[in-house]
């Protein structure tokens, strides 16, 4: 079959189940907006749902599809934040706001994404563990370099433009946007060649895939998506301050992968949406040293949701209360369209397959490409033995 | 600062940082596993000691307490969180072990607070070295530190259980069929892993006499970058790594310049270590089979 | 009663059941060979056995125990030894250590003490080698190594697993001379082998093994003049 022969994929409703989730949610909080106002802390929480689901879904192309652990995210954010928040501040006051934020975005996401280039190329060949703690202290030293330096404010932090309270809606075409890309890639030629690279690195490359290459362009792309996130935090919250990217921010986002399933869009989005509400909420209710019980719960969920969803002992429960064969039970016992006849088969059917096939069979295929070529071939048979 | 102080100092701090990536190397050599909780349970030794301080006012009950809390705890965590996940992708287990750390940090937090908690254990002076003073703190830490090395060393090398050890980090699966309970010698190597850490926040606290709920978090990865760039799995590559970066970091902090970036230069190295050698100074290079 | 025997052994791997419910077994003092093409599941068999992969259902009863749900390192003081795939001696500890660790569930020195000469009788070429690293040794040594390595803990059932992988023809003969040896000398065999010709003609009675099944069995002499056998294993 040729590849032109393959049927074309019809537009279904659930292959844009993410963009339809944004852009609903969106197109909700709009009216609200623009019939009766919301309150600024909803706004606020809105700006916040947003880059941190940027962060989740960016983070989801490193971790779920790749299947590299990055602890470094918020290092791009950072640096995203410190660079977009300077882009803004520079033009704040010479062109339209809208214009200086997106510039900011641009900027911030570019800024992130060299960086990104910049640690990828030494450090993509190393893998899991390794690679992890690079991450990690890839984060650290960005943010101690910014907290050093006097263009950014040192520890004080740099002073940046609050946008004003439509941010919420760049922050939201900003996701929709991060979404739709993240979809395409996933489904796109690329998309599979990282996520080949997942499933085994040796085999990937025994298809011809660039596993360097490949690597560094889910790298990028992540850490682009993250800058851009960065530069959405400048310009709703000042001053920007390296504490903020601490390690304990990279977590955070991770656990938003985790929880929604690595390598999974829809539960990244989800998860996103869904801490970051309780974040802000847990966040009014728990001060001071209480804080440390969101610490708790949020390092709960990780170990138990890793635990569950890997361990080997627990394989045949977990097939058993599985959502997702819930999902298919339920379905299938829904009375279905009529499905068009497979195909007849057109060769053998095989009961099991076989590991012994007669010798008869193989020297008779073997003799009648030879014969083509070489008509002596008969002739050689007995030796073969 | 003197030339003189400025390396004992660092020897001493790296002899605290090889005792933590004992630790990192033991465990990753024989379970596999980037035991990321591992800093935490340095913290989890300090706040040992200075409850027991307070408690009881004695600080050699409050180490002996840490050494017994900190054991227990290694093993329970190994126990419970990264037991069942053995055979599972190390990815899994990894994001595992960020939870285990997390967990102990807001544990730590919620029941002590966030601010640090000074604590002393014992004022020993200084003493004068070719005209430099040195803390006898830091002569004791690098004296301690190179004797519970060499007794490790010893163990592994020539008792059986030793060398079992050494037989499950090669081949797990080899070392259950010659009889070799592979679970308990991974329980075996937290248990001797959480116990150095334990001397460890020991040593730490004589340096920084104050407890807090991150303390074990930046001694952890950087312990850990020692052990990588000593090449993780060697028990003198832990201690080499670990006395290295104690020295770069004492001599970084003594520079002007440098100063405020010593957080970054010891992670670069980290980094050109592993471009330049990933397996460490004294790693074994190791190919992937398909 | 059987020293070993093997009821419905399933293993599944994920999805995809790779035993399909296989049964056997293996009497004492004799050789038994399972063969079967590459892929058919020997080495699962071998694995599961030990419980070093989990079987999905069936029983194991080795000697009067139920060995079924037993963990691997608890069935060396029964009795059960194996030779895994591939030998798995440890490359980076001495051939000295590689032997003292096949006694790791033994205490009495004097006992293991004879056990080691009677390998270096066997083995005279270890003898020679005891400082080495065991990776350093050629192929056909790293063989006769993995197996002093399993003899070390005085098995009665004595698991091989291809022992002829990877060797020169020379040294083929030499291990297929020396499992004889070992099983005259009491130590009940299971072999798995690629190797057909050589496992049946040393084998008392051996199992063919298709794909997760086992499709015949008889003695080594019956299954080396079966005409199907002949066709599909031997080559002629």
């Amino acid at each position: 079959m040729k590849l032109s022969d393959m049927p074309k994929q019809k537009f279904k409703l659930k292959h844009h189940i993410n963009l339809f989730i944004v852009l609903g949610l969106f197109l909700i909080f709009l009216t609200f907006e623009l019939t009766s106002g919301l309150r600024q802390s909803v706004r606020d929480l809105l700006v916040q749902i947003a880059y941190s689901a940027i962060l989740a879904v960016s983070l989801n192309i490193v971790v779920g599809l790749l299947g590299e652990l990055s602890l470094g995210h918020a290092g791009f954010m950072c640096v995203g934040a410190y660079i977009g928040g300077l882009i803004g501040n520079a033009l704040w006051s010479s062109v339209p706001h809208i214009a200086a934020l997106i510039a900011a975005m641009i900027g911030g996401g570019c800024a992130a994404a060299i960086a990104g280039l910049l640690i990828g190329i030494p450090t993509l060949r190393l893998k899991g563990d390794y690679l992890a703690i690079t991450t990690l202290a890839f984060g650290e030293i960005v943010r101690n370099i910014f907290k050093n330096q006097a263009v950014f404010g040192k520890a004080l932090g740099l002073s940046t433009s609050y946008y004003g309270k439509n941010l919420f809606i760049i922050a939201w075409i900003a996701l929709f946007f991060t979404v739709l890309f993240a979809q395409n890639l996933q489904k796109s030629k690329h998309g599979r060649a990282i996520q080949a690279i997942r499933d085994s690195e040796i085999s990937a490359k025994a298809m011809g895939v660039d596993v360097t290459y490949y690597k560094l362009v889910a790298f990028v792309l992540a850490a682009f998506f993250a800058g851009v996130a960065g530069a959405l935090y400048a310009h709703n919250v000042t001053p920007v301050r390296d504490t903020f990217f601490k390690f304990d921010k990279s977590i955070e986002i991770l656990v938003m992968v985790v929880l929604g399933g690595m390598g999974n869009l829809t539960g990244s989005l989800i998860a996103a949406f869904a801490l970051t509400f309780v974040n802000v909420k847990l966040d009014v209710w728990l001060s001071g040293d209480l804080a440390s019980i969101k610490k708790i719960v949020y390092a709960a969920i990780l170990i138990i949701v890793v635990i569950w969803n890997n361990a080997p002992a627990l394989r045949s429960i977990r097939e058993k209360y599985s959502l997702m064969r819930w999902w298919t039970d339920m379905r299938e016992r829904m009375p279905k369209p009529q499905k068009e006849e497979a195909e007849p088969p057109t060769t053998a059917n095989w009961d099991k397959i076989p590991t012994k096939i007669p010798m008869d069979s193989i020297i008779s295929t073997d003799i009648s490409v030879r014969e083509e070529e070489d008509p002596n071939a008969s002739e050689r048979k007995p030796e073969v033995k | 600062m003197s030339f003189i102080s400025t390396i004992i100092n660092g020897l001493s701090l790296g002899g605290i940082y090889a005792l933590i990536a004992l630790g990192y190397t033991m465990v990753y050599g024989i379970a596999k596993m980037l035991n990321f909780a591992h800093g935490d349970i340095i913290m989890v030794g300090a706040y040992a000691i200075v409850s027991f301080i307070s408690l009881t006012g004695h600080p050699l009950l409050g180490i002996v307490a840490a050494c017994v809390i900190c054991t227990l705890l290694g093993m329970g965590v190994e126990e419970s969180a990264y037991r069942p996940l053995r055979g599972a992708s190390p990815l899994a287990v990894l994001i595992t072990a960020i939870g285990v750390s997390y967990m102990l940090q807001g544990l730590a937090q919620l029941f002590y607070g966030s601010a640090p908690i000074p604590v002393n254990i014992a004022s020993f002076g200084a003493v004068e070295i070719f005209g430099a003073q040195v803390q006898v703190s830091s002569l004791l830490t690098l004296g301690l530190c190179i004797i519970i090395m060499v007794v490790l060393t010893l163990f592994i090398k020539f008792t059986k259980v030793g060398r079992a050890m050494l037989a499950v980090s090669e081949d797990r699966a080899a070392a259950q069929l010659m009889g070799i309970d592979t679970n308990g010698i991974i329980l075996l190597t937290f248990a001797i892993g959480s116990c150095l850490a334990a001397f460890a926040s020991t040593f730490y606290l004589m340096q920084i006499p104050s407890a807090s709920p991150d303390l074990g978090s930046m001694p952890g990865i950087k312990a850990f970058t020692a052990a990588v760039i000593g090449g993780i799995g060697s028990i003198p590559g832990a201690m080499i790594g670990g006395i290295m970066l104690g020295v770069i970091e004492k001599f970084s902090l003594s520079i002007d310049v440098l100063s405020p970036y010593t957080t970054s230069v010891e992670f670069l190295l980290l980094i050109l270590i592993l471009l330049i050698r990933p397996t460490g100074i004294l790693g074994k290079v190791k190919r992937e089979k398909v | 009663m059987a020293l070993l025997e093997v009821h419905d052994l399933e293993v599944c791997y994920g999805l995809i059941r790779a035993i399909k419910g296989v049964s056997f077994e293996v009497n004492k003092g004799e050789i038994v060979s399972l063969i079967g093409a590459n892929g058919a599941g020997k080495t699962s068999i071998m694995q599961s056995i030990c419980n070093i992969i989990p079987k999905r259902s069936g029983a194991v009863m080795f000697d009067g125990h139920n060995i079924t749900n037993m963990r691997a390192h608890t069935l060396v003081p029964l009795g059960i030894a194996q030779v895994p795939e591939r030998r798995r001696i440890f490359n980076e500890l001495t051939v000295a250590d590689n032997l003292r660790m096949g006694a790791y569930t033994r205490s009495d020195a004097k006992e293991i003490r004879d056990t080691l000469e009677e390998v270096y009788r066997r083995f005279p070429v270890l003898k020679e080698r005891l400082k080495q690293e065991a990776g350093t040794l050629s192929g056909g040594e790293q063989q006769m190594l993995a197996m002093s390595r399993a003899l070390m803990s005085h098995p009665k059932l004595l698991l091989l697993d291809e022992p002829s992988m990877g060797l020169s023809p020379l040294y083929v003969n030499i291990i297929f001379d020396i499992i004889k040896q070992i099983n005259s000398e009491g130590t009940t065999i299971l072999l798995v082998e690629q190797n057909a010709k050589k496992a049946l003609a040393i084998s008392n009675r051996a199992y063919v093994l298709e794909v997760g099944n086992i499709s015949k069995t008889g003695t080594g002499r019956e299954l080396l003049e079966d005409p199907e056998i002949r066709r599909a294993y031997l080559g002629n």
